[in-house]
């Protein structure tokens, strides 16, 4: 059930080759992002294929053949009982095996494996609601949650982030202040205790924050869309390999995609057509095509 | 407390949020509530409730699930068949549940995650868990005040059930038990001998919508002899069944079978006494016109034109690969009585459109909305059955943001248009844009072909008795006594799998064609397509029902929603099948296609109803309509003229039709799936608006399309032809505005246009009675098809689909609240490099400010005599040759890459246009009016046509003004001080700071109502 069946049957089929980054894109109950995402991975240079979710909990396909797990943006099962939540009930209690096991299982062997999951929008969420993020206590418990943001409505709007100096994500290396739209209603990081905003902070698990004109961290509206605890979009687990973000680099992939772009043009003909949210993607890629290499030799 | 609750197997989840966490649900109830109930409840608290009816479910089962699955572990505690814990100091609550029947995906949801948690079968397909809300009060109000607040704040008495009252006294649950009561009977209705009275009364107790002559007309076909004995040969009654009658006023409806733009109408101009018959509006001025269009297009090596007026939605060619699919509607009637569930049935169901043209499985691409409302700060008396404008907005915003958004299509932009004669029933304009390949599996996509055999599946949501007479309740005058089952909320989730499902469907090759099932259900939808083949038979018991207790008719012709019928070939249902059950789509066999010329309805082996399909599809007795024209009388008002406009121009900054949109633009997603190059709101502040979207298609090239919408119902109280012919006008502009090009240019250019005419009118049949100046406006309406028409030949822009909307009018209590005669023009022209699109805003101080096209003493209708609430009488007319003539130059221009911003005039003319192109970066403008014949008034805010403000920079200038030479006024120049000045005759007309214009313009009555000023609890949020 892939978007384009035929490129699945011959990717599939495919040995694991050398050098190729596969990246498996789930869609399927209402994620509606997939598309943007698989062409951030190819556009990064990566095999990207689009999977119906029931296609890997019926043994269709399995994420073990791929490099990279990515939980797209939408609305699971349309937001309701929260965001994220009936998806991530899914993925935790349907049974895909013998012995009870389900996908869930299949996901933290995948990360012990040092493979990396992605999650954006409604897939962040999802990565929260089942406690693959931030995962402080390694039992992959939910620690913190995402809700409703403060407005109390849905909001499509560009904001700046700044990227943690002490993350080690390889999604994010190199990057400094990323600017980025959100679109969402349930965006807003509620931290309960003080002990795990003091663990997300040392690490700096909490990889990614809202930031004003100035450059610095807010909890101001707009610039923190949602009045998210620690100003924090996006986190991160103690191994840097799952990340999960509220707002949509996928949205960025070119240049003309920022709603500056005609003046920015203007000061800077020669600027690339090439958006800033292709960086996370290409970091990846490149991350784990560098470990391949290293494999292969 | 006690929840009283009958069912012993019934179970009640409920989830209150821990103490501590913020309740953003309930602070804006409060605030809600007494901004505009004038109603202090104190704080409010909320809680969601989930009443269980699985009977086999152990409370330790329950708790288990409750806990684990529906509760967030850090906001949320859990009880379960427990009173409601008592939260200190709340004296009042507020049950809010859903009616019988009425779609509840929160429950299915719940449903969903109940056999995921259990990893058992479980009947999701019909309702087991019902979801609710609970509101706790501080303050005591008395229960009128509770229902009152509970009907305008927190539902809809169409579609919610309430209870009210003291917690002290206990809180009352309420569960809905759908279904029930009617058995599978089908009924004969003899209309034999009935007299013309009687034959009317049953068309309106039975909600047929027919009149006497269509009446007449079915009962004449079934007493005729050859009938009578056709049914005596195949053992059918010799009266007509319930189910052939309800099949028959569907199809025959207005909404389905456009009988007044079918009509032949004898028109008269009252002054010159002209007299003239028209054969169909529809024939002459749509149909007609677009065939010159396609013959000149096509004499010029242009043949993209594909598929036009026959299908779902228009069809154009993109490239050799692939078509655009373009189609807007209106849901105007269900929007005013269920304003969330009328709009989100709208752009869910105008989605369906394009998603099964032809074969089906075309990828949307984006949605745009037009709104019209009556004013929501409106203060006058409500008629019975009708709801308040501000409630009508906030309903219609909310059902867009979640039809759109929950669908990932993006809602690319979209205008909101205020009249108080709106405030009955509002416009609602929904449309969506969709690609699809030119070819799947070797079969053409457009085309729709049928054989005998083929098999008939219904595919997406079950059926229930919501909207049924959707079609024929469209086709007549809203008033007091709406039908409740009229109404009905969409599932986009139900939707969003089956699109998902189709679209894979059709690129297997499963799919012989596709219908969607809109306005009068499967009866629609399979009478239509049994005309390709010739027939079909239909076994209506196989059609999976919501809950027990439709009959058969009710089944045939409800509108319940999500639901596409598929035509599949025998040899490919196994796959079809298959392919449904792996995504969780239901699909079931319901009858196959015949070519015996009629339409069988069976149950359980009995016939329900035959109809010969020539009888139905060409047995409505035409219409014959008179439409007498007298031209208003208008005058010019005496406005004194002032020294300095700079108060004036706030004032219209600050307009309730020219105001910022932003608190709702920013709720629609404008940019999922990635390809949204103009926004509705650009520029570095993310605030300069925009005159036309810009969608890229793909990732792979920069081929993308332009699109706008033009309207502008109030030029049509001064002439009917020059606001149509505006509104038309408007949308190329827009158009022409971001960079697009006219078509036809040259031989085989390949620039496609696909333009959708809606048009909106009150009755306009004549009745001495119930409609006496039904005449007059029956003639505006052909003036503005007239003007249509000469649109489309002087651009050569062809339509490709429309729909026309005949009956808006509200009436109650003896009042009749009509809208004024509205035609939506939305365009959609292909643009070869969307990174050449061209922005609003301007850019960099130094660039000289141009005015292009040329402004005429035209201040009739115009947001200026608003203003001043005169209406004026000299209405802008478009010059269509020297229009033409200016976008073929700014084409050239962009071409050379001399533009660096445009902004098209329109509401408060040159003025507001300048202050807006400042919005996007903070520059500032130097502006120095010519000393022209005009006066200042008019140069500064009069609305004339085909009129751009541009800049251009320095180094273009020359080429620039030896290109546009003649049509380009040299205004002045961008500066950086940041202030807009506009000098006249050596004197300072207009000066402010560029920043104070945008807050007047951002600070309007629309972001003031839905606007963030009402960020409750943001301060508490922080503290934890």
């Amino acid at each position: 059930m892939a978007q384009d069946s035929q490129e699945l049957a011959h990717k599939v089929q495919l040995p694991a080759q050398g050098g190729v980054v596969r990246a498996l894109v789930l869609t399927g109950f209402g994620i509606n992002c997939e598309e943007e995402i698989a062409a951030a991975y190819r556009l990064a240079g990566a095999q990207a294929t689009i999977v119906h979710l029931n296609q890997v909990l019926h043994g269709a396909v399995s994420i073990h053949d791929f490099d990279v797990l990515t939980f797209p943006g939408g609305f699971s099962f349309g937001d309701d009982l929260g965001s994220g939540v009936v998806l991530a009930n899914k993925l935790r209690y349907r049974q895909t095996g013998p012995g009870g096991r389900t996908l869930l299982d299949d996901i933290k062997q995948f990360i012990a494996d040092g493979k990396f999951v992605l999650g954006i929008c409604n897939g962040f969420q999802v990565l929260v609601k089942l406690g693959l993020l931030p995962n402080l206590g390694g039992d992959v418990t939910p620690e913190v949650t995402l809700t409703h943001n403060a407005s109390g409505r849905y909001e499509d709007r560009w904001v700046r982030l700044r990227v943690h100096p002490r993350t080690a994500t390889p999604f994010l290396k190199g990057l400094d202040v990323l600017e980025v739209p959100v679109r969402h209603g349930e965006g807003r990081l509620v931290v309960p205790d003080a002990a795990a905003r003091r663990a997300l902070e040392a690490g700096g698990f909490n990889c990614l924050s809202y930031i004003d004109a100035a450059g610095d961290g807010t909890s101001e509206y707009p610039h923190n869309p949602n009045g998210a605890d620690l100003n924090c979009a996006g986190l991160t687990d103690p191994t840097g390999q799952v990340f999960g973000l509220m707002p949509h680099p996928e949205a960025f992939l070119s240049a003309f995609n920022h709603p500056d772009w005609a003046r920015r043009r203007r000061q800077n003909p020669a600027a690339p057509d090439e958006g800033a949210g292709l960086q996370i993607f290409k970091n990846i890629v490149e991350h784990i095509a560098q470990k391949h290499s290293v494999l292969a030799n | 407390m006690i929840l009283t609750d009958l069912e012993p197997i019934t179970h009640t989840i409920q989830l209150t949020l821990k103490p501590g966490q913020h309740d953003g649900d309930g602070h804006r109830v409060a605030a809600a509530a007494a901004r505009h109930l004038g109603l202090a409840t104190g704080r409010v608290r909320t809680a969601a409730r989930y009443t269980v009816r699985y009977g086999a479910l152990g409370t330790a089962q329950l708790h288990a699930f409750a806990t684990r699955c529906l509760a967030d572990p850090v906001l949320h505690d859990v009880t379960l068949n427990e009173a409601v814990a008592p939260v200190p100091g709340f004296a009042a609550y507020i049950l809010v549940a859903r009616g019988p029947g009425v779609t509840d995906d929160e429950g299915t949801s719940a449903q969903n995650a109940l056999a995921d948690f259990l990893n058992e079968p479980l009947d999701t397909h019909t309702q087991h868990i019902f979801s609710k809300r609970l509101y706790l009060l501080e303050n005591d109000l008395p229960a009128a005040d509770l229902r009152r607040l509970a009907e305008e704040l927190l539902g809809n008495k169409m579609i919610n059930r309430f209870e009210v009252g003291r917690v002290a006294d206990g809180i009352r649950d309420y569960t809905p038990r759908p279904g029930g009561g009617a058995e599978a009977v089908t009924e004969t209705i003899s209309l034999d001998g009935l007299s013309d009275g009687a034959l009317v009364q049953l068309s309106k107790d039975n909600i047929y919508a027919l009149n006497l002559e269509e009446m007449r007309a079915v009962r004449d076909y079934y007493g005729a002899p050859a009938t009578q004995a056709a049914r005596r040969a195949q053992g059918l009654p010799a009266d007509p069944t319930d189910c052939e009658l309800e099949i028959i006023a569907q199809t025959w409806s207005e909404h389905c079978k456009h009988k007044e733009f079918s009509a032949i109408i004898n028109y008269k101009d009252l002054a010159t006494g002209e007299e003239k018959q028209i054969d169909s509006l529809f024939k002459t001025y749509i149909k007609d016109a677009t065939a010159e269009v396609d013959r000149q297009l096509r004499a010029n090596g242009n043949d993209w034109l594909i598929k036009v007026f026959s299908d779902n939605a228009g069809a154009v060619r993109i490239n050799p690969e692939s078509l655009f699919v373009w189609k807007v509607e209106t849901h105007n009637s269900p929007s005013a009585i269920d304003p969330y569930g009328g709009a989100i049935t709208g752009i869910l169901g105008n989605n369906r459109d394009p998603l099964a043209t032809g074969i089906g499985g075309a990828r949307l691409l984006f949605n745009t909305n037009v709104l019209c409302f009556g004013n929501p700060a409106y203060d006058g008396p409500l008629l019975t059955g009708q709801l308040h404008p501000r409630r009508i907005l906030e309903g219609v915003r909310k059902g867009i943001e979640d039809g759109g958004n929950k669908s990932g299509v993006p809602t690319v932009n979209g205008a909101i248009v205020f009249d108080d004669r709106y405030r009955g029933k509002p416009l609602v304009y929904c449309g969506t844009g969709a690609v699809m390949p030119m070819q799947f599996a070797g079969l053409d996509s457009w085309e729709k072909k049928i054989d005998a055999g083929d098999r008939i599946v219904m595919a997406g949501g079950r059926v229930g008795k919501d909207g049924i007479h959707g079609a024929t309740f469209s086709s007549i005058e809203l008033d007091e006594s709406a039908p409740a089952t009229a109404v009905q909320i969409g599932s986009p989730i139900t939707q969003k799998l089956a699109m998902d499902f189709l679209l894979l469907a059709a690129r297997r090759g499963l799919l012989k064609c596709s219908t969607d099932n809109g306005a009068g259900g499967l009866s629609s939808s399979v009478g239509e397509l049994a005309g390709i083949s010739g027939g079909a038979v239909v076994e209506l018991e196989k059609v999976p029902l919501k809950y027990p207790g439709l009959r058969p008719w009710e089944i045939f012709v409800s509108e319940s929603q999500e639901r596409f019928t598929l035509v599949v070939e025998p040899g490919k249902m196994a796959e079809l099948m298959a392919l449904g059950q792996e995504m969780e789509v239901e699909l079931t066999d319901i009858g196959h296609f015949t070519a015996d010329g009629s339409l069988d309805v069976n149950f359980d082996g009995q016939p329900v109803a035959r109809l010969a399909l020539e009888f139905l599809h060409d047995g409505v007795p035409r219409k014959t309509l008179e439409a007498a024209y007298e031209k208003p009388v208008a005058t010019e008002p005496e406005i004194p003229a002032l020294a300095d406009y700079t108060a004036t121009l706030r004032q219209l900054l600050g307009a309730l039709n020219i105001c910022s949109r932003e608190a709702v633009i920013r709720q629609y997603d404008h940019e999922v799936k990635g390809r949204t190059i103009v926004k509705p709101l650009m520029g570095a502040t993310g605030q300069a608006p925009q005159d036309a979207a810009v969608v890229r298609f793909n990732f792979e090239s920069w081929e993308g399309v332009a699109v706008s919408n033009g309207i502008l119902p109030r030029y049509g109280d001064l002439d009917a032809y020059q606001m149509s012919a505006g509104s038309f006008d408007e949308a190329v502009r827009q158009i022409i505005a971001v960079g697009g090009k006219l078509p036809n240019l040259s031989p085989g250019d390949n620039i496609f246009w696909s333009v959708n005419d809606n048009f909106c009118v009150p009755d306009s049949v004549y009745d001495p009675a119930i409609n006496p100046d039904g005449k007059q406006k029956l003639a505006k309406l052909v003036q503005m098809c007239e003007a249509l028409r000469d649109a489309t030949a002087a651009y050569c822009i062809p339509l490709t689909s429309g729909k026309d909307s005949m009956k808006n009018d509200f009436k109650a209590d003896g009042v009749k609240i009509s809208v004024p005669p509205t035609v939506l023009y939305s365009m959609t022209a292909k643009m070869e490099d969307v990174r050449r699109a061209i922005t609003s805003d301007f850019k960099q101080a130094g660039d000289v400010i141009y005015l292009l096209g040329e402004t005429y003493d035209e201040l009739g209708g115009s947001e200026f005599y608003a203003l001043h609430g005169e209406l004026g009488a000299l209405v802008p007319r478009v010059r269509f040759a020297a229009a033409k003539e200016l976008y073929v130059l700014v084409g050239q221009a962009n071409d050379q890459h001399l533009i660096q911003s445009c902004h098209d005039l329109s509401d408060g003319g040159l003025a507001v246009a300048l202050a807006e192109a400042t919005f996007g970066y903070g520059c500032g403008a130097s502006v120095e009016l010519p000393a022209s014949g005009l006066g200042l008034a008019a140069q500064l805010f009069a609305e004339s046509h085909s009129r751009f403000v541009a800049t251009v920079a320095p180094e273009d200038v020359a080429a620039f003004e030896k290109l546009l030479a003649g049509r380009a006024t040299r205004l002045g120049t961008v500066t950086d001080d940041g202030r807009l000045t506009v000098r006249h005759a050596d004197q300072t007309v207009i000066g402010a700071p560029t920043n104070e214009l945008r807050h007047s313009w951002s600070n309007g009555p629309v972001n003031q109502l839905l606007g963030v000023d009402e960020l409750a609890g943001f301060g508490e949020t922080a503290g934890h």
